[in-house]
């Protein structure tokens, strides 16, 4: 009967294939093992601290202090005298479990009597404390006569610290769990402000980012001399350091003497008195009989987020543009196509992919921008996006299961986009 | 027919409008060079260029001879001297005299270049749709590039004058970026000097230099091996893979910075440069992998075939055959990687407390203070940018290529 059957394929992976894959995890093995360190568990441990009542205080570990002294008179041999040592939980919050201390006492004091949680091997002494809760002290008496030699030559009994051993608490690993973090984040008034200024933020720097872009590679694209040199000029804000140019940004836009661009404009007879781009955040504008507020240190931090970004949509875009044959063009061409015809009917189409990557990709990336607003602004006047504001919690007012808290929704939010993202992002052979 | 068509009235609005950007420039470079209070004359400028260029694009295309030009390069100097009062500048003609003539001439040249390239080929005369297009659109590109260079020229060329002027003179005159030659090169480089000499900045550039190549060694030695598992060989999970190596690069840092600073402080790894040298290895390596993969990818299967048939073994393959092809793509992706590292500024910034471990983001912060005069802020803006943009420069086409071909398909 079975001779009958057709020849199977085989099941499985075979020998080859099987071979084939443990390689191929051997060699991703330690880009997993360093990613899953730095990047992913940190990732569950924010959600983790976002959970907790931590403050940055709390970072330093409690621990024991310790106080030893001899304690009375010592004149003549068979003087008794305590040996105190008074021990203390440095913590007023967090408990210390398991304290055990271990002193090396003078061999030249007799010891009479020790402490009933001590025991005594030779001149070392070791006692067990149990557990310390927050802010506790108490001393540890041990009761000891002087001999001739230590009369010859008195030993301060400091000489040999006591060490000690003790399980401190962690407020990161203990069971305190608290929804305090996410009740301050969206009760917070400014929480919704600062979701605005956010997508605000993300949805113009994108959208100028790639618009410049567009033109850039357009310029770019024409043949004229010196245009590798411009070409490298135009990547230069993608390429420098932040700081850099975010602080000679500063510098250029500052209100005060000495502020370039103010003075320029007032020398050009734009403006009449200086202002204050950086750290002004409205400005009302009155227009045909209507007002409304713009704001000015907002859309600031965007012009420079495109001024530093365009760089990298130029050269996406120039790239694909170099790769589209000229034929196509050619055909337009003899077909009596304009120029801004051929832009928008054949340009435009072939380049829809790559903008449509670009982006998506620059919106999370914008979305996830620190640095540029930090250097510029510091958040302020209106210009205090979700990444900001993860700062301000965490290291400003020092609350970092706060911070946490609004870097868990930057990172929910990111997430809704990045599904986005691999849903719409056009298929590669990836 | 009329002899002056659409093509001409174009002309004149261009011309008008080059007449008033070249007066601009040229006032405002003007102003930067000697600091006198020179003043743009703008609608001088627009007069001037617009009768330049009705005689320039009233001659026909083949009639425009370089005795035309000068002729209209000449008459844009006397319109422009008698519309402005004979102040081209904004300024009587007795102050430096020689330089405002200069000036005026090389106004003249660049509107009269500008109006010839926009109008080359097209006559006076009325066109099709097609070139009114052509023109249009040059006159588009070519204030494109002026505007471009100028906005990304403009904050890098403030970034160095800062630097080599003084506190007194940056406030007294904001727009005097005249470099001083005569007070010698110690005083013109003083803030750099004591940059180095006082704010340490010598170590700084020795870590930042280290922490940058050690993340560029660490970074290549996990992303090449792993980029080419996921780019070549087959095993279950490998398409989700790499996908989820660029999910990884969109982790924002300032969520793992709560937690690393949290847990860095309690290991004692937190005020370290081997801190830094572990967490920017982990935020670049995805980046890296997934442009890597690209180039693998790249390489014909049929040439690692090849070597397999041979007998050699899948990693004599990997390192005789795909690496040294692969090679210019490894310096792309190092460049990169290497800008990326040198560039950082976050964890730097929350990590480091200790002056002797800065790296250049960090000291700069630190500079970034009212106690410190704003030309050594801006010298230690061009320390950190030299390095990093002369490398870029000089490997350029390289990391072009890299970044395209490797990381975004579309």
């Amino acid at each position: 009967m079975s001779d009958d059957r057709p020849p199977q394929p085989p099941k499985g992976l075979g020998p080859l294939a099987k071979r084939e894959m443990r390689f191929a995890y051997m060699m991703l093995l330690p880009t997993f093992a360093i990613v899953l360190s730095v990047v992913l568990f940190p990732l569950f441990a924010n959600v983790w601290i976002s959970f907790k009542p931590v403050t940055l205080g709390d970072l330093r570990a409690p621990s024991i202090l310790v106080n030893e002294r001899l304690m009375g008179d010592v004149e003549a041999v068979g003087d008794e005298a305590d040996i105190r040592y008074r021990i203390r939980n440095s913590s007023r919050q967090s408990d210390i479990a398991a304290v055990f201390m271990t002193d090396e006492l003078p061999a030249t004091l007799d010891i009479l009597n020790v402490d009933d949680r001590c025991t005594l091997d030779g001149s070392v002494l070791a006692c067990d404390l149990g557990d310390y809760e927050a802010g506790k002290r108490e001393d540890v008496i041990v009761r000891v006569a002087a001999t001739q030699a230590f009369l010859d030559a008195p030993i301060n009994v400091k000489d040999t610290e006591a060490a000690f051993e003790f399980d401190p608490e962690n407020v990161l690993i203990n069971d305190d769990f608290t929804l305090d973090n996410f009740r301050k984040v969206f009760n917070g008034s400014d929480f919704w402000p600062v979701l605005w200024a956010s997508l605000y933020y993300t949805i113009a720097g994108t959208i100028g980012a790639l618009v410049m872009g567009l033109f850039a590679a357009q310029l770019m694209n024409m043949t004229f001399r010196g245009r590798s040199f411009l070409r490298g000029l135009y990547l230069s804000p993608y390429v420098a350091p932040v700081i850099a140019v975010a602080l000679a940004w500063v510098l250029l836009l500052d209100p005060g003497p000495g502020g370039t661009l103010n003075a320029l404009l007032i020398q050009l007879g734009v403006i009449d008195g200086p202002i204050n781009f950086l750290g002004q955040r409205v400005a009302e504008i009155r227009f045909l009989g209507l007002s409304f507020d713009f704001p000015v240190a907002l859309t600031v931090v965007i012009i420079f987020e495109i001024w530093r970004y365009f760089p990298l949509a130029m050269l996406f875009i120039l790239a694909r543009m170099q790769s589209v044959s000229t034929d196509i063009y050619e055909a337009a061409e003899i077909d009596g196509a304009t120029p801004l015809q051929q832009f928008r009917f054949i340009s435009l189409p072939q380049l829809a992919g790559i903008m449509a990557v670009l982006f998506l990709l620059r919106f999370i990336w914008t979305f996830n921008k620190f640095d540029d607003i930090f250097l510029l602004t510091g958040g302020a006047a209106g210009t205090r996006t979700l990444t900001v504001n993860v700062y301000e919690q965490a290291f400003a007012v020092s609350n970092l299961g706060a911070g946490a808290a609004v870097a868990v929704v930057v990172f929910l939010i990111l997430l809704v986009f990045s599904v986005i993202f691999f849903k719409f992002s056009p298929e590669d052979d990836a | 027919m009329s002899r002056f068509g659409n093509i001409f009235y174009l002309c004149l609005l261009f011309g008008a409008l080059w007449g008033a950007i070249a007066t601009i420039l040229v006032t405002l470079l003007a102003l930067f060079i000697s600091g006198e209070l020179f003043q743009p004359q703008v609608t001088a400028g627009a007069i001037a260029g617009l009768v330049t260029a009705g005689v320039l694009t009233g001659f026909t295309p083949e009639r425009r001879t370089l005795g035309i030009c000068v002729l209209s390069a000449f008459i844009f100097v006397l319109v422009l001297t008698v519309t402005s009062g004979a102040e081209p500048l904004g300024l009587a003609m007795s102050t430096y005299s020689f330089g405002q003539l200069i000036a005026v001439v090389v106004t003249a040249w660049l509107v009269t270049f500008a109006i010839n390239t926009t109008a080359k080929g097209f006559g006076p005369s009325r066109e099709r749709r097609y070139n009114v297009e052509v023109i249009c659109l040059r006159f588009v590109k070519g204030f494109g590039i002026v505007a471009f260079t100028i906005a990304v020229a403009l904050p890098f060329f403030v970034m160095v004058m800062m630097s080599l002027k003084n506190q007194q003179m940056l406030l007294s005159n904001p727009l005097d970026f005249s470099i001083n030659f005569e007070q010698g090169f110690t005083a013109l480089f003083r803030s750099y000097i004591e940059l180095f000499t006082q704010y340490h900045f010598g170590s700084y550039l020795m870590n930042s230099a280290l922490v940058s190549v050690v993340t560029v060694l660490i970074t290549l030695f996990f992303a090449v091996p792993g980029a080419y598992a996921v780019a070549r060989l087959k095993f279950p999970g490998q398409h989700f893979l790499s996908r989820s190596i660029l999910l990884i690069y969109m982790v924002p840092m300032i969520v793992l910075v709560i937690p690393l600073y949290a847990i860095f402080s309690q290991l004692g790894m937190r005020n370290t440069l081997w801190g830094l040298m572990l967490v920017y290895p982990a935020t670049t390596i995805p980046v890296a992998l997934y442009m890597l993969q690209g180039y693998f990818r790249g390489i014909p299967a049929e040439l690692e075939e090849a070597g397999l048939m041979d007998g050699l073994s899948r990693l004599n393959v990997i390192r005789k055959i795909t690496l040294p092809l692969a090679l210019p793509a490894m310096a792309s992706v190092a460049l990169y990687v290497f800008m990326i590292a040198w560039n950082e500024f976050l964890f730097a910034f929350m990590f480091l407390d200790n002056v002797d471990l800065y790296t250049l983001s960090r000291g700069i912060a630190e500079l970034n203070s009212s106690e410190v005069p704003r030309q050594h802020l801006m010298a230690g803006a061009v320390i950190a940018t030299v390095p990093v943009l002369a490398l870029f420069l000089w490997f350029e086409r390289f990391l072009v290529a890299g970044l395209t071909a490797g990381s975004v398909k579309g």
